[in-house]
Formats: structure tokens, C-alpha cells, sequence
């Protein structure tokens, strides 16, 4: 677009002078429709991230001034058995909640996308939970989970399964809270079934044509064409997990029965150390602790595996995005 | 349903292709089948809530125990809870939060997403990448930092520190607003750019009311997500219970209340209520915008 205009410029010569006032006048538009916006970034993530990774070299508590201490932060970690934890956890819930969110949301996609009646209703009801609070969907599923009472214990109970503690129980308190997770991924269930709708009929009818069933249909024309959107929710999803914070924080606290929200300190992680993530470890030791600079080292160790993460997603992006701009309107 | 539909669909082609018999026969089943899995699923999603529901109308003995339906409907439970809890107080905070951050994220997204969409200029797929790359980061990687400079301007124990930021920036908003804009045909614009208007006249003129409704499907999200935040709240006022917003108040319900869980479900229940409401009304909106984040990303 800019080369159009400067070719413009070489070929009438009068008007030159009005145009590059447009064209300062132009880029101070620009400026001013995203000065908040870089202001914000500059205070909120620019100035705060590198803050961080200065941090991370100090020891800080708040109240003293931070002191210079070197890479002493990280090697804390080494030897700090709940850091070991910590990083099992989330890499527990990176692995199983990528995994399950995203084959829970096809599969229920690839249902809803095949029923002639009622969909509007099954989609509303797989949708709704996504949106509730997730300190609330938490809590349902206590309720729900809850041993011996619980309607779930009853359910297990006809099949003559005898339900473990979940939430109380060190073994089972993460399987609980992914549940809560796949409870409200009905938002990734709506953007593959969107995707899934997407797919062109002809494919359908020619491999129909071909012979193929519904099975081999959806193997071999829905699956291969809504991969990019399945390649999307795996990055949401590990990112997602990455920052599992409310659900383990709720869960360990209502699951030891003394949840206050000051004193949910000394339940954090809750069973034995079963939900504390690598976020709740991080918030403990930098809140409630106040060791800001092992906290910040925290920090800057999950920024830069994020970043690995979200490389992956912005490439996808910018490879759509290309397409996109190939149009004329671009 | 199922007899009405299909029936009428076998006799039309079995006459003439009678070999077709066991294929249809096939359909059938398959749509018994995918049938019962919807309506499994759908139980599924909303057993739960049903759960709660139930749980939160029963007397208080009833609801430590196996029972699924209440023995008698104690609706009055609803009431009770705001006497157990200042929950008028923690609404107020939440609507501050939720109402203000909304207000700030339209009024500082609009012309970013817009300058973003529809503007020509050198540099600005960069910055799109950086309101992507700030949409994935978690709060907690720069939460030391921050809370180290709201603390010594003496505003951490208020909700100021989670509002603030919305009248600047907001990454996903940003994002999600610029998807929409993006689906405005660029010649609506470049019309009003040939009739004399300024950018800024363009954006009031043609881009918001054109964009409504993805305006209001991200407006929705910022509510929602303000609404439901639970890190931001905890991190800044738990300290100060006189600010808590209901979704950290809702935290500390069990435990206050531990013994009675059909109050606890009823707050649980009553958080819930505005989710559901704004989706009733603006199930297209929510809809919409959730497939925006994905397909189009």
C-alpha cells in the first residue's frame, strides 16, 4: 500500500506536498487510536515483564529493599521439593487436560454435529457451564463428587464401583478437577463444531459416493479439515493448563474443609501437596510468604515455556493470516 | 420425532431401490444411536447444575444427606444466604469491577482493534503480535512487579488495580474486536474515506454500528470474565473482605458455612445467574464470538 502511494507521488508532483501532510496526519490518527493501548502495554506487560526477570535476581520481601543475590533464586529450585511438585502437577495437567479437553470437545462436537433434532438445545446445555464462575463449577463438583452423599458415589454405586475420596484423596483430587475442566469446555466444544459445520458438504457426498460410512467419513474428511482448529485447542489447552490456578486453588481448600480466603494458606495443595500447581506455588511464595524474588524466578520459568508454547500458535496465526491477506481488500 | 421423520423418508426410496432395505436399516440405528449420545451428553452438561439445584432447596438436615429431591421446598434458602453474608456488598464490588472494566475496554479497544483492522501503516502486524502474545500471558507472570508498584501507590486492598488496566489495554478484546472488524468490507470504509470522512468519523459512522454485534459479544466476554476472575480479587483484596467481589466471597462461603451446604449451593446458584442471563439474551453474540477466537484465529 505504500509503495502504491509513493509511485503516485513521483507521477504528480504538485499535490506532493498536501499529500505527505495527509500522511503525517495519518500516521498521528494511527497514533492516537492506540496510544491507550500502548501506554497499557508498556505499564502492564512491557515494564512488568521485564521487571520480573529483574526481580528474579533479588530477594525482596516488600517492605526491605530488593537485594541483589544473583542466580541464587534458581538454584533454590533444585532443592526445593515443593517447587518438584509444583512443576509435576502442572505437567500432570498439561498432559492430560491437552489430551482429554480436546478429544472430549471433538467427540462431543462430532455428536452434536450429527444430530437432526435438538441441537440447539444440546449445544446451549454443553455451552452453559463454560460460562459459570470457576470457583463456582468447582464447588459444584464438590458437591457432586462428594464421598458417600454425592450423586456420583450413588451412580458408581449401581454399576458396584466403589468411588474414591476425589478431592480428598491424593490420588484422585487431580482426575477431579479435570473433570471440572472438561465440565466447562463446552467453548472449545462450540468452536470445533463450528469448524465441523464448516467442512464442505461435496466432500461428504463424494466420499459417501465412495462407499465410506459415517465412521470413515469423519476419519478421512472431518478430521483431516478441522485440524487446524484441533491445533488451536491444544495450544489453548496447554496453556490453559500451564496456568491452572482457581480450580486447585478452591478444590484444596474446600476439600480441607477450612476454606477462608486468608487461610486457605495452610490448605493450599491440598491433599498433600496433590493440587498445588506450579501457579499456586508461585502465589504462595510470593504472597504469602512475601519471597517476591523466588517468586519472580517462578515467574520468568513459566514465561519462557509459555513462550515456547505460544510460538507454536502465533505461527499457525501468522500462516492464516497471510491467506487472509492475500484478498484484494488487504 | 424419531417415527415421524423417518418413516416418511424409507417408503419414498425403498420402492424403487429395494436392495437399499438393509442400508436404511442402518440409518436407523445410527440415528438411534447418535440420538441417545446427544441426549447422554446433554444430561451430562446439566446434571450438575440440577444437583445444585436441588441441593439448595432443601432444609438444612436434608442436604447432608443421600437425598436427591428435596423433601420440602425451602426456597426461602435464597433469601437467608444474603443474611449470612454481606453478598449485597460483594455484588456491589463485583459490578463495580465487572461494569467499569467493561466501560474502560470499550472505550480504549475500539480504536486499537480499528487502527488494527482497517488502517494501513508500517509495523502493525508487529504489534498485533504483541497483543496476541499478551492475550496467552498468564496474570500470575506479572504479578510480582505490579503488585510491588499498586502497593506503593497504597491502592492494593481495592479493586482499582484490576480495573485500571481496562481504560488502557486489553488484549483479548482487542483481539476479538479486530476479528470482527476485519469481516466489515474494506469498501464501506474507503467510502466513507472518499466522502470526506476522517478516520475518526469513519470509526463512529461506519465501524461501530456495523461491528454492534460483535461489539456486544465482547463486551459479554469482558463482563464474563471479570465477573468470574478469581486470581485478580484474591491477589488484591483478600486482605480486605469489605472488597471481596463474589466469586472470592464464594471461596470462603463453604468454609464459613461448612455444615450447611444448601446455602452454600444457592450462592453457588445466585454467582451463576447473570452467566445465564446475559446468554439468554445474547446467545447469537456468544456464540459468535467464541468461534471468532478459534476459526478465525
Amino acid at each position: 500500500m505504500t509503495a502504491t502511494l509513493e509511485r503516485v507521488d513521483v507521477v504528480r508532483t504538485a499535490p506532493a506536498k498536501g499529500r505527505s501532510r495527509s500522511r503525517a496526519r495519518h500516521r498521528l490518527t494511527v497514533l492516537a487510536f492506540l496510544a491507550p493501548a500502548i501506554l497499557g502495554f508498556t505499564l502492564f506487560f512491557g515494564y512488568p515483564l521485564i521487571a520480573t526477570i529483574g526481580f528474579s535476581f533479588t530477594k525482596y520481601d516488600l517492605i526491605n529493599p530488593p537485594e541483589w543475590i544473583g542466580l541464587e533464586n534458581y538454584a533454590y529450585m533444585f532443592s526445593d521439593k515443593l517447587f518438584r511438585t509444583a512443576v509435576y502437577n502442572t505437567l500432570w495437567f498439561v498432559v492430560v487436560l491437552t489430551v482429554a479437553r480436546v478429544v472430549f470437545a471433538l467427540g462431543v462436537a462430532s455428536v452434536v454435529a450429527r444430530l437432526k433434532s435438538g441441537v440447539g438445545l444440546v449445544r446451549t446445555l454443553c455451552y452453559l457451564p463454560s460460562l459459570a464462575p470457576p470457583v463456582a463449577a468447582t464447588l459444584v463438583f464438590f458437591l457432586v463428587m462428594r464421598p458417600n452423599e454425592g450423586p456420583l458415589d450413588a451412580f458408581l454405586g449401581w454399576f458396584g464401583i466403589e468411588s474414591p475420596l476425589w478431592f480428598a484423596d491424593p490420588a484422585w483430587a487431580k482426575p477431579g478437577i479435570a473433570a471440572v475442566m472438561l465440565w466447562v469446555s463446552g467453548d472449545l466444544m462450540i468452536i470445533i463444531l463450528a469448524a465441523i459445520l464448516d467442512v464442505p458438504q461435496e466432500q461428504y457426498e463424494a466420499a459417501e459416493l465412495d462407499g465410506a460410512g459415517p465412521v470413515r467419513r469423519w476419519w478421512h474428511v472431518t478430521l483431516p479439515t478441522i485440524s487446524p482448529v484441533l491445533m488451536f485447542g491444544v495450544v489453548n489447552s496447554i496453556i490453559l493448563a500451564l496456568q491452572l490456578f482457581t480450580q486447585a486453588v478452591v478444590a484444596g481448600s474446600a476439600a480441607s474443609g477450612s476454606a477462608d480466603v486468608t487461610g486457605a494458606t495452610k490448605n493450599l495443595g491440598f491433599p498433600e501437596n496433590s493440587t498445588l500447581t506450579f501457579p499456586v506455588w508461585l502465589y504462595t511464595q510470593g504472597f504469602r510468604y512475601f519471597d517476591m524474588g523466588y517468586a519472580a524466578a517462578m515467574a520468568t520459568v513459566l514465561f519462557v515455556i509459555l513462550f515456547a508454547a505460544t510460538a507454536l500458535l502465533v505461527q499457525r496465526m501468522r500462516k492464516s493470516a497471510h491467506q487472509e491477506e492475500g484478498g484484494p481488500g488487504a | 420425532m424419531t417415527t415421524a421423520t423417518l418413516p416418511v423418508t424409507s417408503p419414498a426410496s425403498s420402492p424403487s431401490r429395494e436392495p437399499r432395505r438393509p442400508r436404511d436399516w442402518r440409518r436407523v440405528l445410527d440415528w438411534v444411536a447418535v440420538h441417545s449420545l446427544g441426549i447422554a451428553l446433554g444430561l451430562m452438561f446439566a446434571l450438575p447444575i440440577v444437583f445444585v439445584f436441588l441441593t439448595a432447596v432443601m432444609s438444612d438436615s436434608q442436604a447432608f444427606t443421600k437425598d436427591l429431591w428435596p423433601r420440602e421446598w425451602h426456597w426461602g434458602n435464597f433469601l437467608e444466604v444474603f443474611d449470612k453474608a454481606p453478598l449485597l456488598k460483594y455484588l456491589g464490588n463485583s459490578l463495580l469491577y465487572s461494569l467499569l472494566a467493561t466501560i474502560g475496554m470499550l472505550l480504549s479497544s475500539i480504536p486499537a482493534a480499528y487502527a488494527l483492522a482497517k488502517m494501513k501503516w508500517r509495523g502493525r502486524n508487529a504489534v498485533f503480535l504483541l497483543v496476541v502474545g499478551a492475550m496467552m500471558l498468564p496474570p500470575q507472570v506479572v504479578a510480582v512487579p505490579l503488585y510491588d508498584t499498586w502497593s506503593s501507590l497504597g491502592l492494593t486492598g481495592t479493586l482499582w488495580p484490576l480495573i485500571a488496566p481496562y481504560f488502557l489495554f486489553d488484549a483479548f478484546s482487542i483481539f476479538l474486536l479486530r476479528q470482527f472488524i476485519l469481516t466489515i468490507p474494506q469498501s464501506y470504509v474507503d467510502a466513507a474515506r472518499v466522502d470526506g470522512c476522517s478516520e475518526f468519523q469513519a470509526l463512529v459512522r461506519i465501524i461501530v454500528p456495523m461491528a454492534r454485534p460483535g461489539i456486544a459479544a465482547t463486551a459479554l466476554f469482558c463482563f464474563l470474565y471479570t465477573w468470574n476472575d478469581y486470581f485478580g480479587p484474591l491477589l488484591y483484596t483478600s486482605e480486605k473482605p469489605d472488597q471481596w467481589t463474589l466469586s472470592l466471597a464464594l471461596s470462603s462461603f463453604k468454609g464459613m458455612h461448612h455444615v450447611q451446604w444448601n446455602l452454600a449451593m444457592a450462592v453457588t446458584l445466585l454467582i451463576m445467574v447473570p452467566a445465564v442471563v446475559l446468554f439468554v439474551f445474547a446467545q447469537r453474540s456468544f456464540v459468535k464470538g467464541i468461534t471468532f477466537t478459534g476459526v478465525k484465529g
